[in-house]
């Protein structure tokens, strides 16, 4: 039975793993390939050809431990192996992720959701809301809705898949994904940002849970529907 | 007194975009507390603050599929196989 590597520093993995510790190894491999496979996947063009990208990455993790010194963290170092072979292309027609043509693409919520920047009264205010939820938090991955999020999740460009997958799925602090992925803490706040708004957008489409404002908007009120947003004198 | 910039008021389309960088606790002190005040009074951007938190709570339940047993099992036999 593989240990469990809650709580165990990277440097007594190391040591472990360097010793010929065969639990700790399988503890390694079964604690980070479902995320490596996923990531992987950004890559490559199948869950099987995804599936070889790791087992090599395994293969070169273990044969390479003896360079390991500890400069950045494990994960981030197996990261790193694992995008370098995925990207080493031949037969398997690695796909280079872009992780920087961030401009191109607009606000992240559609700039039709709320009022104009110029509005005499209530400027970038909502006007089609967040309206609630009918599941409750924890059933989110438990009915339909998991479908959606799966969905959602594979339909992101490569880079915001990546970046949500470590980050949220996988739990990677943001420094962990940034090192890991040599972009700076800016650059992997906007993808997991844009990441995010799509995955919420997605539940909130399968709910249809979205709230008009405007028939509120449209009765002589002082305050905005929300009592916020007043322009300040 | 204090800066023009702490007394212009966050509009809504503003908490959407940086919704990320509050949850990170990435922003700036003062735009922080501009942040902090706008959910303080706006319902429609809690809820949306507030749904960005449980996408991301959410996800951490979602793990993936294990590697193949076969793979697995060559792995392991390949690291015993380095008589480290």
């Amino acid at each position: 039975m593989p240990v469990p590597l809650a709580g165990r520093s990277d440097a007594d993995i190391v040591t472990a793993l360097r010793a010929g510790d065969e639990r700790t190894f399988a503890a390694l491999v079964d604690g980070y390939s479902p995320t490596l496979i996923r990531v992987a996947m950004a890559y490559v063009p199948s869950r099987a050809v995804a599936e070889e990208v790791v087992q090599e990455t395994w293969l070169a993790v273990m044969r390479g431990l003896d360079g390991f010194e500890g400069r950045s963290s494990l994960k981030t170092w197996v990261i790193r192996i694992l995008t370098n072979l995925a990207l080493r292309g031949g037969a398997r027609e690695g796909r280079s992720v872009p992780f920087s043509s961030l401009e191109a693409e607009g606000p992240s919520v559609e700039a039709d959701r709320f009022l104009p920047a110029g509005h005499d009264r209530w400027p970038g205010h909502w006007v089609l809301a967040p309206a609630a939820w009918p599941t409750p938090d924890e059933g989110l991955l438990a009915g339909e809705t998991r479908a959606v999020i799966v969905e959602a999740i594979d339909a992101l460009p490569a880079a915001q898949r990546i970046v949500i997958t470590l980050r949220d799925i996988g739990g990677w602090p943001s420094e962990d994904v940034s090192d890991a992925l040599g972009i700076s803490a800016g650059n992997q706040r906007v993808l997991l940002h844009r990441a995010r708004t799509k995955v919420r957008a997605a539940i909130e489409r399968y709910h249809g849970a979205v709230q008009d404002l405007r028939p509120l908007m449209d009765r002589v009120t002082p305050e905005p529907p929300g009592g916020t947003a007043r322009k300040s004198r | 007194m204090s800066a023009p910039s702490d007394t212009r008021e966050t509009a809504c389309r503003d908490i959407a975009e940086h919704a990320t960088g509050y949850l990170d606790g990435a922003l700036p002190p003062s735009e922080n507390r501009r942040f902090r005040i706008h959910l303080s009074r706006c319902p429609f951007c809690t809820a949306y603050v507030e749904q960005m938190r449980t996408v991301s709570s959410a996800l951490g339940g979602l793990s993936g599929e294990p590697l193949a047993p076969a793979r697995r099992a060559e792995l392991v036999a390949a690291f015993r196989g380095l008589g480290l």
